[in-house]
């Protein structure tokens, strides 16, 4: 069979292998809970940025209401959990479906819109879904949800980030993909190519969805509790920001984007005072002397892995 | 058997008739030219044809077997019937590789869906392979193999052109429209350009419809020549006919008491 071929098998490997390393250097010590907790950070946004990348950097649709996907996740997640005592497993898939219908059901309307139309109306879509939440009691209202189960940890993160990447690339290199890059190409070619347009950049938007639910899930069951402003404007900014600056059109950027972020502000940490005017500056310079982000459009590959097993 | 047949199409916007009651009838295997003044209503015709406008009124009926009609019809629905067109300003997808820009014509013919294509089941691959053979294929015929790996939007203009056929090929259509494609050429490469398209007509059994504002290159391969002006359509018939038409020598050269 073709998926067992020499370059899968060694990209197998290669996952497992840093799995392994993760829960070696857990067990071991070496990881503290701190650290522990920004890799888990770290993970959550590339899933997030990953997703986005594909409604924003490959279909070209502008989207500034990310967060509110992730808030249908998390929310979703410690109800399942919290109130009906199921196993995680169950509350991720069925935050991710909760995600997807949402993006269905705002996708449908709002994707007939473009550029700064789309930005506004997802930008009111995520307000929408952080006002329902607050103002729903069963799920704490604005006091936010308390005492959600903790199941979240390096195997949760790690595998849902894998799967979110291998997912979403192997979609962008098939036929939906391609037609998803066309769109944000030159949409009037791409219709006139046969490609039913509004058909694809919904199912972008909802596979960004689903897996911006997946990230709420993780989110909701590793810090025992959520409220809605967690999941407002400025996190739907934050991940933009991830995306653009690791390169739009780019899944390795996104995960290179959201691991330097993290990292910037982790460092600065230390200078509370100057933080954010140098995390702004280094967004400034970078979006000034490199304006196609980190990566561009351009993918690592693993053929140096390959060479020296081979 | 007429294959397009058109039937008192018209569109307005606002207040403005952009194209009234055309009256077209093309035959299968004709290579049919559109001719008439800028602003004519030629671009707004194709758009016609292929969907990117709804006529006001009227209707085009397609023959693929069964009449199929075509007005109302979303753009990408009309591609995958077997109309394929190019653009005046080339339209192609530049941050795309030639290769892919071509894989996108097979999109209407293809059908791998999204479980599939993450799974990469067995079907994924074949499909993947046959598209990328075929497209290779039609890149090699059209002399653009040695680029394929390279963006379009780096291509020379008249090598975008080219692509921007092949790429329309590729859905294999039966009905081929081109839109100015002799637009910056020089004589030379018109003339090359003229030789080509009756070529490709033959070589894929197309019916092929050209806005063109080359009188010499429509006069060359058209079996037949459509004169719009004003959004009306004030000729039709073989080019010797249209060319001693009065209408049309007043529409380009004005009327002789002026």
């Amino acid at each position: 069979m073709r998926i067992l071929n020499k370059k899968n098998i060694i990209a197998v490997l290669f996952i497992l292998l840093i799995y392994a390393a993760g829960e070696i250097m857990l067990r071991q010590g070496i990881i503290d809970s701190y650290i522990e907790l920004n890799i888990i950070l770290i993970g959550i946004n590339i899933i997030l940025a990953v997703g986005l990348n594909l409604v924003t950097g490959f279909t070209g649709q502008f989207s500034l209401g990310h967060a509110a996907f992730m808030a249908v996740g998390a929310y979703t997640s410690a109800i399942l959990t919290a109130k009906f005592n199921q196993p995680f497993i169950v509350a991720i898939i069925f935050s991710a479906i909760a995600a997807a219908l949402a993006g269905v059901i705002i996708g449908i309307p709002t994707l007939r819109l473009k550029g700064d139309y789309l930005a506004i109306a997802t930008l009111g879509f995520g307000e929408i879904v952080k006002i329902l939440a607050l103002n729903i009691d069963y799920i704490g209202g604005a006091r936010g949800f308390m005492d959600i189960p903790k199941y979240t940890n390096w195997t949760w993160i790690y595998f849902m980030v894998v799967l979110s990447i291998v997912v979403i690339k192997n979609f962008i290199d098939s036929r939906g993909g391609r037609a998803c890059i066309s769109i944000s190409q030159d949409e009037t070619a791409a219709e006139a190519m046969g490609i039913n347009t509004t058909k694809y950049k919904i199912l972008a938007f909802v596979i960004g969805a689903f897996f911006a639910g997946i990230a709420g899930a993780l989110y909701a069951n590793y810090f025992y509790f959520i409220k809605p402003d967690s999941f407002g404007y400025m996190k739907s900014i934050d991940i933009l920001v991830i995306v653009v600056f690791g390169g739009m059109g780019s899944i390795a950027g996104s995960v290179v984007g959201a691991i330097v972020l993290s990292l910037i502000s982790l460092f600065l940490q230390s200078i509370p005072e100057l933080r954010m005017v140098i995390y702004a500056v280094i967004l400034f310079l970078i979006m000034v002397y490199r304006p196609q982000g980190l990566l561009g459009k351009g993918e690592i590959k693993l053929k140096f892995l390959r060479k020296r097993v081979a | 058997m007429p294959i397009l047949k058109l039937n008192k199409v018209s569109i307005t916007f606002g207040g403005l008739k952009a194209v009234s009651d055309i009256d077209m009838t093309i035959e299968k295997g004709q290579i049919v030219g559109v001719i008439g003044p800028n602003g004519a209503g030629k671009t707004t015709l194709f758009n016609l044809l292929t969907g990117m406008y709804v006529p006001t009124s009227g209707e085009i009926l397609f023959d693929k077997g069964t009449s199929i009609k075509l007005n109302g019809l979303k753009p990408y629905k009309i591609t995958s019937h077997g109309i394929a067109r190019t653009f005046q300003n080339i339209r192609l997808f530049g941050d795309m590789t030639v290769l892919d820009n071509v894989k996108m014509g097979f999109h209407s013919r293809t059908k791998c869906g999204l479980f599939s294509s993450v799974i990469r089941l067995p079907s994924y691959y074949n499909e993947e392979k046959k598209v990328k053979e075929e497209a290779e294929e039609l890149l090699k015929i059209l002399n653009l193999d040695s680029k394929k790996n390279e963006l379009a939007k780096n291509l020379p203009y008249g090598e975008q052109r080219r692509l921007e056929i092949a790429r329309a090929l590729a859905s294999k259509p039966s009905i081929l429209l081109l839109d100015e494609p002799a637009a910056g050429m020089n004589p030379n490469e018109t003339k090359e350009l003229t030789g080509f398209i009756a070529w490709v007509r033959e070589k894929f059994d197309l019916t092929i419809i050209l806005i063109e504002h080359d009188i010499k290159l429509v006069m060359g391969i058209c079996n037949k020549v459509y004169v719009l002006n004003y959004g009306n359509l004030i000729a039709g018939g073989t080019p010797e006919e249209v060319q001693k038409n009065p209408q049309v020598i007043e529409a380009y050269i004005g009327s002789e008491g002026a």
